[in-house]
């Protein structure tokens, strides 16, 4: 298993997480203190096994491509924190 | 003075609206007013549906006089927040949710409203159902109606306390690593998680989706039954439901465990719970035993890495899930000067604590260069534990181990988080497996600076599949013990 601390504000940065700078030293200790539990999975044997990703029958589910009622437009819009019209209005995303 | 009505199971009040000795109408009012009087000793719900209840009850019991006879009619539910109904507040215990309004209701909810039952509420839970207490909702405190000083358990923590203070009788919970069945045992409870895949779960705010599952928390092994049966079964809307017939659990209820093989646990060998649990869980493996089951050692060899399994891949899942709550389309948004921004200070001011913890852990075994080292190989372990399970259940028939390592803890008392994690030792290697497991009552105990006795729960599991089996011999056990019936919740109703 890796070893060494977790950076935790490049992580923050892959999460979309501000942190602050006193949650960045909690939780970097309390990661390093789940990692060296979980570390623990280094002493099974997987070497011959093969990964589970879900355990009852997976299977692909197929189903005939034809329109059927979806939620309501104006009520899903309704919740949105910003709207213009029929769309979701965001900040700037590319820099002018 | 409270109704007798509220204290009746679904079993019996569902019998008493559908045969119109009684109304939903009835029923309904005095549950708003139980709820009304012992709210702010109990703190179950995060949102009371007053209106919606009545406008329910009305419906049923015009069915009711239509000539039909809804499994369920007149059944008051608690209906735990990380589940959507149409038109109301679904929080998930987050500051995330705290205003969102669900435009839908999810599959299983809706089978509970079709098969007569009341929603009362939406219960308080650990935000996103992330955390073993309830106190990890950042919108409500939830105690324990078995004393007010301790935790209801969770995440499912304010569904089961609505039960036990007779706030509802059924409640709706979602376990991923044991959130139905440790606030069950907490709680004086059933608590039942069933197969993995046997509900549905469209509407239910994700998790971790390769575990989470619907299931019930009920005062009665019967009413466990009663709302599978409503909720269990294939729907088109969740791809990762079981395309499977459901046979009814509730006609499978045993009076005894003849011929059955109960497989006792060596790894989860009881004296490491102290005298007392220990002697609790000793005489309950020996009623299984009077009641005619055999008892059989297995071994589950890998169980142990059951926690360390479990907070790779349900962070992991829940990382991916939780990307979804940006500001952009729903719930909370704190601007930024640009999108990016927004983003991250969204998730700042949206999410508590433990759930930046989960990301943070899961966005870490997912990145680069420890994608294999971590996710891969908890994946790897998860396979060599359902193996441990399939090879156990080659001997018997079923598995019975404690639901908990102790009774309901006082508030505060697992502040460090591995600490808390550690409560689903128990619970976890089932839902890693996938298999139906449930928490049944089997005694009491005063725990160490506590006063007054709260309830322990056996966990009994089945191979996948076996929902009928579980339910009939948690039956078995319950008809033959009573346990659950010793005690009454020491909540005292405030005057309003």
């Amino acid at each position: 298993m890796p070893s060494g601390s977790i950076d935790i504000r490049y992580v923050a940065q892959l999460a979309r997480l501000a942190l602050t700078d006193e949650e960045i030293e909690i939780f970097g200790q309390q990661l390093g203190n789940l990692l060296e539990h979980v570390n623990a999975l280094g002493e099974l044997d997987t070497a011959s096994v093969a990964a589970t990703a879900q355990v009852v029958e997976s299977r692909n589910v197929m189903r005939e491509d034809r329109p059927v009622p979806c939620l309501d437009r104006e009520r899903v819009l309704s919740q949105a924190p910003q709207r213009q019209g029929g769309f979701f209005r965001v900040p700037r995303i590319i820099a002018e | 003075m409270a109704s007798p009505l509220i204290e009746k199971s679904a079993a019996e009040t569902a019998r008493d609206v559908a045969g119109a000795a009684t109304s939903a109408a009835e029923v309904t009012e005095a549950t708003l007013e139980r709820v009304a009087s012992v709210e702010a000793n109990v703190g179950s719900y995060l949102t009371v549906l007053p209106e919606l209840a009545r406008a329910c009850a009305a419906r049923v019991d015009e069915r009711v006089r239509a000539g039909e006879r809804p499994p369920l009619a007149g059944v008051p539910i608690a209906v735990k927040d990380n589940m959507c109904l149409d038109g109301t507040r679904t929080t998930c215990g987050s500051k995330i949710l705290e205003s969102w309004i669900a435009p839908y209701t999810a599959t299983a909810v809706a089978r509970m409203l079709d098969a007569g039952a009341i929603p009362i509420g939406k219960a308080n839970c650990d935000e996103f159902a992330m955390g073993s207490s309830c106190e990890n909702s950042a919108l409500g405190v939830t105690r324990n109606p078995y004393d007010p000083l301790r935790v209801p358990g969770g995440s499912s923590g304010g569904s089961a306390a609505a039960v036990a203070a007779y706030e509802a009788a059924i409640g709706l919970g979602s376990d991923t690593g044991g959130s139905i069945r440790e606030p069950g045992a907490f709680c004086n409870l059933v608590g039942f998680k069933p197969t993995y895949g046997r509900i549905s779960r469209y509407g239910l705010i994700a998790f971790a989706s390769s575990l989470d599952q619907i299931g019930p928390l009920t005062r009665t092994v019967e009413d466990a039954a009663l709302a599978y049966d409503a909720m269990a079964g294939f729907d088109p809307m969740d791809a990762t439901s079981l395309d499977k017939p459901v046979e009814p659990a509730a006609s499978a209820l045993r009076e005894n465990l003849q011929g059955l093989r109960v497989g006792i646990v060596r790894e989860f060998a009881t004296a490491a719970l102290g005298d007392e649990l220990d002697a609790v869980y000793r005489q309950a493996y020996r009623d299984l035993e009077r009641l005619g089951a055999q008892l059989v050692d297995v071994s589950l060899p890998t169980a142990d890495y059951g926690v360390a399994t479990y907070y790779l891949i349900a962070p992991a899942e829940c990382s991916s899930n939780l990307a979804r709550f940006d500001g952009v389309r729903y719930g909370l948004r704190v601007d930024g000067n640009d999108v990016r921004e927004m983003y991250d200070r969204t998730r700042a001011a949206g999410f508590g604590p433990e759930v930046k913890r989960r990301i943070l852990i899961g966005t870490y075994a997912l990145s680069s260069g420890y994608y294999d080292a971590y996710y891969v190989r908890a994946q790897k372990a998860r396979t060599l534990i359902a193996r441990d399970f399939a090879r156990a259940f080659a001997t018997c028939d079923l598995i019975a181990c404690p639901a908990a390592s102790c009774t309901a803890f006082p508030f505060g008392a697992k502040s460090d988080p591995y600490s808390m994690y550690l409560m689903d030792y128990y619970t976890i290697p089932m839902a890693l497996a996938g298999l139906p497991a449930l928490s049944v009552p089997c005694g009491w105990s005063t725990p160490e600076g506590g006063t007054l006795p709260m309830p322990l729960g056996l966990q009994l599991c089945a191979p996948l599949f076996e929902e009928r089996l579980l339910l009939g011999a948690a039956h078995a056990y319950e008809r033959a013990t009573r346990h659950a019936l010793a005690r009454k919740p020491a909540l005292e109703e405030s005057r309003a």
